[in-house]
């Protein structure tokens, strides 16, 4: 795919489709339960560990992560996640935040994150790990701002172009495919809505919305954990963490997303 | 910090309203782990809310307040200056105040 | 144990304060309240209310708002507004819960007789707010549909 036709659609897409947060559909009925929580979002908690984990002198070189770039320079949270996936020319590839900051953990800070990468979401009970409360920090440091998932790297185009084909790819015993679920608008299973992720409408409504407290995890989840999960119930082989299958899918997502006002971290069931 | 609280409180027209999320497990004792065993009951029993020294609201809970509990009440009075603390203690005797000065 | 009840067994007589426990009853005559274990390990509406104190008379002075139908009942959120003079305490009672009794709340002079939290909801079923007034008990209810969501998690 070339650029340019790419980028004319999706200026037109934007200048067309209102650029705030979509609101939710008429037929609703969980509206009065959502509304009900008002602005009090568990995530809050989670959130407030992530910045002590930030600002922590951390692992055998004692340093904190102010020293990290997540692509807007070192140390600059405001408007990161925002910007994510994005190429980084100091790893020779296109990351989405849970990389960057495993990256940063390990080339700053000295950690060893092999145990993280491992088993980087926590199991029901269980403390959240640090990339869940790091990203929950890192994600509400970009709220209120648009989503602008850069485009302009060769790689950075790629992935996009790599995410739409994954998204489309059946596979596994069902022979399910991302697009099966989620690729018409007005469907839904059980009483969610499942929403049109191969549409900038249904894009912009997703993800804006991650990271975010699942009530069902009894956690704040973050949007990789949520492809992972979807594989699952895809019953697809194992996304693992940091593949680039992962961070290709998340782009592909996010670059439709872009203009949608980041609502993040959510508050979902 | 393991465990934080964020604890809300703004007064209007001399009535404060507090609003505090906790993070705690709040634990049944009906959910089982993977290995299929129950997860023991581990769940906060009694909160207090205290302006100054004054307290402003009790509260007796069992298992079935939801994990990360939410609390939102709202008391007479309250100056800049003051504080509101919230203290909780859970059925293992474990406890946590955190508190907050008004503005 | 939270300090205000060691402090008072101190002060009033440990051997009368600790039979009084033993017994699992509120205790009204002492300053200090107590909690009412029985209540919150009663099974069913009924033995809840009788170790309340009865079964509350209906009152159309108390606001309760939950949930038509809630996404996940593992989180509902409530909120009970008591316009009833002389209000002491608002209990949330989930009726099909295995322990229906979730939260008493209990308002001294000066707090507002309102309040708001979230429960766990097991299943659909009738939400009750109990206000205790002047010693007497008054109660409100509604429903509340618990749905399964999704694909699972």
């Amino acid at each position: 795919m070339n650029r340019n036709p790419i980028q004319r659609l999706l200026v037109a897409l934007i200048l067309t489709v209102p650029v705030a947060t979509v609101q939710a559909r008429e037929d609703d009925i969980f509206a009065e339960y959502r509304a009900m929580f008002g602005e009090d979002n568990p995530a809050e908690l989670v959130e407030m560990q992530g910045e002590e984990l930030w600002n922590a002198a951390r692992g055998p070189k004692q340093v904190a992560l102010d020293g990290c770039d997540l692509g807007l320079g070192a140390g600059v949270t405001k408007g990161a996640y925002a910007q994510l996936p994005r190429w980084f020319e100091d790893a020779g590839k296109v990351m989405d935040l849970e990389t960057r900051l495993l990256f940063c953990m390990e080339r700053l800070q000295g950690l060893d994150v092999a145990a993280l990468r491992k088993q980087p979401y926590s199991e029901q009970g269980q403390q959240q790990t640090d990339l869940e409360s790091l990203s929950a920090f890192i994600a509400a440091q970009s709220r209120g701002l648009p989503i602008a998932v850069p485009q302009s790297h060769p790689a950075e185009r790629a992935a996009f172009a790599s995410g739409a084909k994954f998204f489309n790819f059946r596979g596994g015993p069902h022979d399910f495919s991302c697009a099966t679920c989620h690729s018409q608008d007005g469907k839904r299973i059980r009483l969610q809505s499942l929403l049109q992720l191969n549409s900038v409408e249904g894009a912009k409504a997703s993800f804006a919305t991650w990271p975010a407290y699942r009530i069902a995890q009894g956690a704040v989840r973050t949007i990789e954990w949520r492809m992972a999960d979807c594989a699952r119930q895809q019953r697809l082989p194992g996304l693992v963490h940091g593949s680039q299958v992962a961070i290709d899918l998340i782009t592909y997502l996010g670059v439709q997303a872009n203009g949608a006002v980041l609502t993040a971290p959510g508050l979902k069931r | 910090m393991a465990n934080p609280m964020r604890i809300r409180a703004t007064t209007s027209s001399g009535v404060t309203e507090v609003k505090a999320l906790m993070s705690h497990p709040m634990e049944t004792g009906m959910r089982k782990d993977s290995s299929g065993a129950a997860v023991p009951a581990h769940h906060i029993t009694t909160v207090i809310a205290k302006h100054n020294d004054k307290v402003v609201l009790t509260a007796e809970w069992g298992a079935a307040v939801s994990q990360n509990p939410f609390l939102q009440f709202r008391f007479s009075g309250g100056a800049p200056g003051d504080k509101v603390a919230i203290s909780w203690t859970d059925n293992k005797g474990d406890s946590r105040t955190d508190e907050v000065v008004l503005t | 144990m939270n300090m205000q009840r060691r402090s008072f067994l101190t002060i009033t007589g440990s051997a009368l304060a600790m039979a009084a426990t033993a017994l699992l009853l509120p205790v009204r005559a002492f300053a200090q309240w107590v909690r009412p274990q029985a209540a919150f390990e009663a099974k069913g509406l009924d033995a809840t209310f009788a170790a309340m104190g009865g079964t509350p008379e209906a009152s159309a002075d108390i606001t309760f708002m939950a949930p038509e139908i809630a996404e996940n009942g593992a989180v509902v959120p409530v909120n009970v507004t008591s316009k009833i003079p002389g209000t002491t305490e608002i209990s949330i009672l989930v009726e099909m819960n295995p322990n229906p009794l979730a939260a008493i709340f209990v308002f001294p002079e000066g707090t507002e007789a309102a309040v708001q939290t979230r429960v766990k909801v097991s299943q659909t079923c009738r939400l009750h707010a109990v206000v205790r007034a002047n010693g007497k008990l008054y109660g409100t209810s509604r429903e509340t549909k618990v749905t399964l969501g999704g694909c699972g998690g």
